[in-house]
């Protein structure tokens, strides 16, 4: 017989936590977290406010009326509202997220945090000037 | 070698997360706030119908739909998984999320194409 | 008049308990004392039972990490005047198993680290006459950040995935993992991709960022671990679209 028998990684005597589903609740960051991942359920919202629209344009003046009639109604309003906040809170997260995922590095030294933030940020807001001034008109 | 259409899939999530995270926030502020509180006037029937008769706004409409909808179909299936413990149900959830992310960019390509 | 201040410790002993509990001490209150000198106090004067790890004192070997108010720190860089008035709970690293008290298994972290290949992998090594491996300050300013890691496993018990996902091989894994691909003296970065890219690799990973900010160090194994799904993403496209490249 060789060696004696290792301890292995499920010794009856440690102790083992369970980790509970609702683990993104004991903690505010991480609860965070699970808010900044549910925006994508605004982000599928507006995809498909935008494809009604689309449809609501394509069969006719009555039903594109139909459609801005259904946007001011309370309960559109309120979720536009809600779904705009959350909107807006994924484009922080993923603006204020970029930095980590790229290293961009120019004549050897790292492009700081800040200045690739202030990149994106500036980005947004040209493109979101050209959208309104493209879909004000007329 | 191959390793299953996870990189492709993490592709699509960034460009759709990256689109909505640039252009969401006008569209909806737009579509959903401003137009029906009459901060600003919607566009007429005719504008829109003239917009749209140039097939790169139709692209452009098509990516800002499609894309964000795989985005929101990767991350909900992860959401799903880790916020509520339901990787059990990988088969189901990723039929529903791609598929309707799917069906939504079908309709939505369906649609542009036979704007008039 | 002597300040105090009160620790509630994780006790755990498996031969006479089936589950931990927390037990008090008060222990005198230092402005310059950090946990791991509270620690130290409770087993030299109070209670010679307590079990925990703990080594160089001063943030470079990675032991003495533990959950302080819940929040994964090395005791050792946890100042009391912190936390004073106190009570400071101090708790075994979470997400890892109790062994005893405040020490908890670390083998599914090494098993998982060994797993990445963290050292420089070559065909060849250079002929001895050729001298050493030389390197500019920018070609170490590529991987310098990542290697920093103490292998601490503060991230690990500060990531959900980890806690989770039971094959994750866990941020320091990878963020080492990638210290080695970006090291100009390494060409293992496609065997180590073929790894990581399988289960329980970096596409588990959904950049819940806890890792970064827990990190003593400033490895930021967050940015690694995406950079690499870059990375890992554009190898992708080059394998489907040019399956006959070289690799």
């Amino acid at each position: 017989m060789s060696a004696a028998a290792p301890y292995t990684r499920h010794h009856p005597r440690w102790f083992r936590r369970r980790v509970s589903v609702w683990w993104w609740l004991e903690s505010w960051r991480f609860t965070r977290f699970v808010l900044r991942e549910l925006t994508s359920l605004a982000v599928a919202f507006f995809a498909l406010l935008a494809l009604w629209k689309v449809y609501a344009i394509g069969a006719g003046p009555a039903d594109y009326a139909r459609f801005l009639a259904w946007m001011q109604s309370p309960i559109f309003l309120l979720l536009n509202a809600v779904a705009f906040l959350f909107v807006v809170y994924h484009s922080v997260t993923w603006f204020n997220l970029a930095p980590r995922a790229m290293a961009v590095r120019i004549g050897g030294k790292r492009v700081p945090d800040w200045a690739i933030r202030a990149g994106n940020y500036a980005a947004w807001a040209a493109v979101t000037a050209f959208a309104l001034w493209v879909l004000q008109r007329g | 070698m191959q390793r299953g259409p996870t990189p492709l899939l993490w592709t699509i999530f960034s460009a759709g997360g990256t689109l909505a995270a640039f252009l969401y926030p006008v569209h909806l502020f737009l579509t959903g706030l401003a137009f029906p509180l009459d901060w600003l006037q919607p566009p007429s029937h005719d504008f829109a119908l003239r917009l749209l008769s140039h097939p790169l706004v139709r692209l452009y409409f098509f990516a800002l739909i499609s894309l964000p909808l795989f985005h929101w179909a990767h991350r909900f299936r992860y959401t799903l998984y880790d916020g509520l413990s339901l990787k059990h149900l990988t088969v189901p959830i990723v039929v529903f999320t791609y598929g309707s992310a799917l069906a939504g960019s079908l309709a939505a390509a369906y649609l542009l194409w036979r704007l008039p | 008049m002597a300040e105090t201040v009160t620790l509630e410790v994780t006790r755990y002993r498996p031969e006479r308990e089936s589950e931990p509990a927390f037990q008090t001490y008060e222990v005198p209150y230092r402005k310059d004392w950090v946990v791991l000198d509270a620690l130290n106090f409770i087993k030299d004067r109070q209670d010679g039972s307590l079990s925990y790890r703990w080594s160089c004192r001063m943030g470079v070997c990675g032991s003495c990490g533990m959950m302080v108010n819940g929040e994964p720190k090395l005791t050792c860089a946890a100042f009391l005047s912190d936390y004073f008035p106190g009570p400071v709970r101090v708790e075994p690293l979470q997400f890892f198993p109790i062994i005893r008290d405040l020490v908890v298994d670390i083998s599914d972290f090494l098993g998982k680290l060994k797993r990445v290949k963290p050292w420089i992998v070559r065909q060849e090594e250079q002929p001895l006459e050729q001298g050493e491996y030389k390197q500019t300050p920018a070609q170490l300013d590529l991987y310098k950040q990542h290697s920093m890691c103490i292998n601490c496993m503060l991230c690990y018990a500060a990531c959900p995935i980890y806690a989770l996902e039971p094959g994750f091989v866990g941020p320091a894994a990878i963020a080492l993992a990638q210290r080695y691909n970006l090291d100009s003296r390494d060409f293992g970065a496609q065997e180590r991709l073929d790894i990581l890219s399988g289960k329980g690799g970096i596409w588990e990973c959904t950049f819940v960022g806890e890792c970064t900010r827990v990190c003593p160090k400033h490895v930021d194994p967050a940015g690694a671990i995406q950079q690499y799904k870059i990375k890992g993403a554009l190898d992708w496209f080059k394998s489907v679209l040019l399956p006959w490249g070289s690799r």
